[in-house]
């Protein structure tokens, strides 16, 4: 593992005690500070992503029955995951956690259809190599806009990719924004043959596309093989939900965490019980806590979630291409793939594996079932849901009294999962390129990449025009604010105190 | 008016405070009796995505509306140009990463398009807007009639390169 070395600075007595506070200091959606010590060296990094606050607040004194469509408004970008997490959990309280077959599988289907739309807009942006992939080596550079140059309709496949993800939401839900669908026990309301049908139509393109998608991540990752191999590279553990027989699992699963080299931390584990195997640290400098697996402590136990996690943890995937490519994915990297920047190409095996499962369910009879509600068992106090998000796994969980209303909740979303891998990624980066006392565009270029790998999801955040995306400032042992930089929404730096 | 066609983008999230600025303003504009229902139409949404882009495709011009973080009280409206998403994230676009896409996938100039942020004070999640931000929009609901009424490129042009702050 990992030493965490750039987290806190060592012999803190020799530098200035710097307090810097998440709160009154973040302006936009995130801040990196870099602490330098007298000689110009990096002693300290650290990523202040927005925190996901005030849920607990905005959901306690609902009726439970409210949860699954209330959690929705929390997020624009997964309120699928949202809902079917809370759905489950309510589930689980109302004693109805084995669904009928027609309705799991509604769910099942809504839940690719959101894989699928969240996928494709990385897909979409691997049109824009530096976005991706940040070079400034020329020839490296050249290579991979050549790469993506031979395919001129990347954007507009990933767009259509996405749309048909979302009308997938759309036809089960009624909206492919917020719409209703689970119920406590069961669903809403059955397929239509007619939505079945016109999904169909497209869904063998959408697989075509997909399969390109992977053969051109890949073909992108090997034509720059030496940076993708070393950029922001680190050992961690992994975390996700896995099938009864090892598979790969989005929806419903047991737990597993494997170690850096591949080894078996614990696996199988009832999802409601993860209390009982993963905590989360509580840091002064973040509102953002840092989970970790019990066993292995606080230091060691940090873990990533989301696409490398789950395509490396996995013993198979259950659709044949996608298992192919998962199959060439884990030969390259002759065991766990630690790379960053591999996280897009498992990012669109997992794309493709939702175009797969998306066919096979439409073609499974069940699908356009009518026995849509389980009936309901005996009732308990707490109920909790654990789902793959497209980012990383998804845990609620809600304490409900004897009124039916809500007391409590607890959610951990996929970027807190990925809170310390976030910072070491970013520790990784600065260790390697910072030169000196000033900050380049270069070096906020790869900062930007390596937190794009992990495409944090600012729930947390409003969308309002003139919040600056990410703030990067570089601080002295006095505390004196060495240098600035500030992407804006519009790409121009827009503040640098070494400008003068 | 009957043509040319503008698409009207609000977005935000209604439960989380002033973040419902774009968004109640684009209601407003829904019911005012001066629109014509054929030559405008309206996108709303949490956030801009990649996919809007197809809302722009038929559109002669485009107006997007959302809450303002840091711009002078009450609102703030400009030009927006295409330039390409540079965010860490692909949580979000701008109007102005939203253009580009429109070009990517187009292969034509993005229409004339423009922005009003209305400033919004707080954000957080479950509380209503503020009464500031209330007072903000009810002048952007003005300065929006006006614009409506003499719709063209050319005068919006004008008007934002007043850098038109409301008042």
């Amino acid at each position: 593992m990992t030493k965490r070395n750039l987290e806190t600075a060592e012999n803190a007595k020799n530098l200035k005690r710097v307090s810097i506070d998440p709160v009154t200091r973040v302006e936009g959606h995130g801040r990196v500070t870099l602490l330098l010590d007298e000689a110009g060296k990096i002693h300290q990094v650290r990523l202040h992503i927005v925190e996901f606050r005030g849920f607990e607040k905005f959901i306690q004194g609902h009726p439970y029955w409210e949860v699954p469509v209330l959690v929705q408004r929390l997020c624009g970008i997964c309120p699928v995951s949202h809902h079917l997490a809370a759905g489950k959990a309510i589930d689980m309280l109302v004693g109805a956690r084995q669904l009928t077959p027609t309705a799991e599988k509604l769910r099942r289907l809504m839940h690719v259809g959101q894989m699928l739309q969240s996928h494709a807009l990385h897909f979409f942006h691997l049109a824009s190599p530096d976005l991706l992939f940040g070079f400034d080596d020329d020839v490296v550079h050249r290579n991979v806009v050549g790469v993506i140059a031979a395919h001129p309709d990347l954007a507009v496949q990933g767009v259509k990719l996405r749309k048909f993800g979302q009308q997938v939401i759309e036809h089960i839900a009624g909206k492919r924004i917020h719409g209703t669908a689970a119920l406590p026990g069961g669903m809403n309301k059955p397929l239509s043959a007619a939505s079945r049908e016109s999904m169909l139509q497209e869904i063998g393109q959408i697989i075509e596309w997909s399969r390109g998608a992977v053969a051109l991540t890949r073909k992108v990752f090997e034509s720059s093989e030496e940076h993708s191999k070393n950029f922001a590279v680190f050992r961690s553990n992994f975390l996700g939900l896995i099938g009864p027989g090892g598979e790969l699992e989005f929806y419903d699963g047991g737990l597993r965490a494997r170690d850096a080299d591949g080894g078996m931390i614990f696996d199988q584990i009832d999802a409601t019980h993860y209390n009982r195997y993963i905590r989360e640290e509580v840091k002064s400098w973040s509102y953002m806590k840092f989970p970790f697996l019990i066993s292995l402590g606080a230091d060691d136990g940090w873990y990533r979630v989301g696409p490398l996690a789950r395509v490396n943890n996995c013993d198979r995937i259950s659709t044949p291409l996608a298992e192919a490519e998962r199959l060439a994915f884990r030969s390259y990297a002759a065991g766990m793939q630690h790379a960053t920047l591999a996280y897009h190409w498992a990012r669109m095996i997992e794309m493709l594996h939702a175009a797969e499962e998306i066919e096979r369910l439409l073609n499974d009879p069940d699908i356009l079932g009518t026995d849509l509600m389980a009936p309901p068992g005996q009732r308990l106090a707490e109920g909790i849901g654990v789902i793959e998000a497209p980012r990383g796994t998804l845990f609620h969980h809600y304490r409900v009294n004897e009124d039916d209303v809500v007391e409590k909740a607890n959610l951990i979303v996929s970027t807190t999962n990925n809170n310390q891998a976030m910072n070491e990624a970013i520790r990784s980066v600065a260790a390697r390129y910072l030169d000196g006392r000033s900050l380049t565009e270069g070096m906020l270029n790869r900062i930007e990449v390596a937190i794009r790998a992990y495409d944090p999801c600012l729930s947390c955040a409003t969308h309002a025009l003139g919040k600056m995306p990410l703030t990067v400032d570089l601080v002295d042992p006095d505390g004196t604010l060495v240098d600035r930089m500030v992407r804006d929404g519009e790409g121009s730096i827009v503040c640098s105190p070494s400008d003068g | 008016m009957s043509e040319p066609s503008i698409v009207v983008f609000g977005w935000g999230n209604p439960s989380r405070g002033d973040d419902a600025l774009g968004l109640l303003l684009l209601d407003w504009l829904r019911q005012q009796p001066m629109i014509d229902d054929a030559s405008i139409s309206f996108v709303e949404g949490y956030q801009l995505q990649i996919e809007h882009a197809l809302d722009l495709l038929q559109a002669s011009q485009a107006l997007f509306i959302d809450a303002h973080a840091s711009c002078e009280p009450p609102f703030l409206f400009t030009q927006v140009i295409p330039t390409a998403d540079v965010s860490y994230t692909s949580h979000a676009l701008s109007p102005e990463a939203l253009l580009f896409v429109c070009e990517q996938i187009s292969h034509r100039t993005a229409p004339p398009s423009f922005s009003l942020g209305v400033r919004g004070e707080r954000f957080d999640l479950g509380s209503p807007p503020t009464e500031a931000a209330l007072s903000h929009l009810e002048q952007a609901k003005r300065f929006l009639a006006q614009l409506l009424a003499s719709s063209s490129p050319e005068n919006w042009s004008s008007l934002a390169k007043l850098n038109v702050r409301g008042g």
